[in-house]
């Protein structure tokens, strides 16, 4: 990023500072409630520098990536299977769209007592929130592949295979890395609402520690604040990746 | 006769190796919202000798993309058959390139990678294929362009190597439909010369979906004309013009005279 680019994102830095600290003066809320941005800067400062925050972020970046290659892999698989067989679509996207529309965080308990081992619940969790946006993605992206290109590969004879690698996963993959955009940041909710359920480390974890047990409410922010910088480092990530793959067409 | 005017201009050390095609008694007929059948063609026969080149013609609806796609092994008949070189075609066949009205270009593709996927799904080694490309760009014109992507060219180059892929792997027939008519007039009339030239080199048997008369003149040995649906062949007209043919060579003679020939049996049916 160059100094022309870089420019608005620090001036949008600042004004969301500059009217954090102002609501925090106008409203008058203690500190316990509403810390000064200051106050939290500090504290994120102290609790990476002392090493209380990298192993909860460790811990939550675990489970979000494994979650996130569980989850995001088989709802390719599944997305193509929707895309290609109608009969697919028909018996299991109900089933889909119910697990999408039941809360995650009402599920979350029910799978904590059903994996009581830490890591498989979690995973689980993770997976299932990522599944839905990656699945649909993957199914409009192969739907909308041109069918002049599947009638030049069927007159080059090409096998199944060779029209899914080379040209029904090519042309579907912006759609994909799409839904896979909004799974990864799904996936850092998935971890989180997986911690509440019940975890011994995670930042999920750390954020009820130190709003309950602790009562600090700077480290509490903190945390959201490493939460929400793991969510924007792995979208732009799979931006990146995007870029890579698809960016010169 | 068609076969010995094609051979007799094809310069020298040239070889022929043009497939012959015999197409018997096809019908094809497609499923209608309603419930009943459209028949798009009805007991057709057409044979193209080696070496030839072919233009169909008729009014919208009369089955020529139909028709060069039951050739090409894409589409199969409910009744007839089709042979090259003697051999039936029902799926699609190693000896028949196929250029489609759109390029068809695979967009996430360099034009070279473009122009290898054919060899790539063929099976050919890395560097044979690279040589192969090499040699296909050469023959459209379009060396200086094998880096780029589908986008960054002009209709025109897409179409070139829309071309040079379907010559990949040296089909013994060329099939095209309606190559063309994405392209405006003037460049349209180059590119028929282009094809020609391509042809004189390669040697390919050729059967051209055109909407155009002129052009199915200037291009072809014998010119079909097909009926309003369902499709049959209501005319083959001989092309008196000889080849090498030019633009400014022409002999507008004779070239109005097929023209007025071809339009007689089009009668009113047709957008030309």
């Amino acid at each position: 990023m160059n100094l022309r680019n870089a420019l608005p994102v620090g001036l949008a830095l600042v004004v969301f500072v500059g009217a954090w600290k102002l609501v925090t003066i106008v409203s008058g809320f203690q500190p316990f409630i509403l810390p000064p941005p200051e106050d939290v800067a500090v504290r994120f400062v102290e609790a990476w520098t002392e090493g209380i925050m990298a192993p909860h972020a460790a811990a939550t970046l675990r489970e979000v990536v494994i979650g996130f290659a569980v989850g995001a892999g088989l709802a390719v698989a599944v997305g193509y299977l929707l895309a290609r067989s109608r009969l697919a679509e028909r018996v299991l996207s109900p089933y889909l769209v119910a697990a999408q529309a039941t809360p995650i965080l009402a599920l979350a308990p029910l799978i904590a007592l059903w994996f009581p081992d830490g890591l498989t619940g979690k995973i689980v969790i993770c997976a299932l929130i990522v599944f839905f946006p990656v699945a649909v993605a993957t199914m409009v992206g192969i739907r909308s592949v041109d069918a002049g290109l599947l009638e030049l590969g069927r007159s080059l004879r090409a096998t199944h295979r060779q029209i899914f690698t080379t040209l029904e996963i090519p042309a579907a993959l912006p759609s994909i890395l799409g839904g896979m955009r909004v799974g990864v940041t799904l996936a850092v909710v998935g971890a989180i609402v997986s911690e509440w359920a019940g975890a011994e480390q995670g930042l999920g974890w750390l954020v009820i520690l130190a709003r309950g047990s602790l009562f600090d409410t700077p480290l509490m922010f903190a945390t959201l604040v490493t939460i929400a910088m793991l969510g924007v480092a792995l979208y732009f990530l799979v931006v990146l990746v995007e870029r890579r793959l698809v960016g010169a067409r | 006769m068609t076969l010995a005017t094609s051979a007799a201009t094809r310069p020298r050390g040239v070889e022929a190796r043009g497939g012959k095609v015999a197409v018997r008694d096809i019908v094809v007929s497609f499923a209608r919202p309603d419930g009943g059948r459209l028949t798009a063609l009805d007991g057709l026969d057409l044979d193209v000798a080696p070496g030839e080149v072919v233009a169909l013609i008729g009014p919208n609806g009369s089955g020529k993309s139909t028709l060069l796609r039951v050739v090409a092994g894409l589409l199969r008949p409910d009744r007839g058959s089709v042979a090259l070189d003697g051999r039936p075609v029902t799926e699609p066949d190693a000896g028949i390139g196929l250029v489609f009205q759109e390029p068809r270009l695979l967009p996430w593709r360099s034009v070279a990678a473009n122009v290898a996927y054919p060899l790539e799904i063929a099976g050919w080694p890395s560097e044979r294929r690279a040589e192969r490309v090499t040699e296909l760009l050469g023959l459209v014109g379009l060396e200086g362009a094998a880096a780029l992507r589908p986008r960054e060219l002009s209709g025109g180059m897409r179409q070139r190597a829309a071309i040079a892929r379907a010559l990949a792997l040296e089909p013994s027939v060329l099939l095209l439909d309606e190559p063309f008519s994405a392209l405006d007039a003037l460049t349209r009339e180059r590119f028929n010369v282009e094809l020609l030239a391509l042809w004189s080199r390669t040697g390919t048997t050729i059967l051209v979906v055109t909407h155009s008369i002129p052009e199915a003149v200037f291009l072809a040995d014998r010119v079909v004309v097909l009926s309003p649906r369902p499709g049959r062949v209501l005319a083959q007209i001989q092309v008196p013009i000889p080849r090498p043919r030019s633009l400014d060579t022409l002999d507008e003679a004779a070239v109005s005279a097929t023209a007025r020939q071809i339009r007689g049996h089009l009668g009113q049916g047709t957008d030309q």
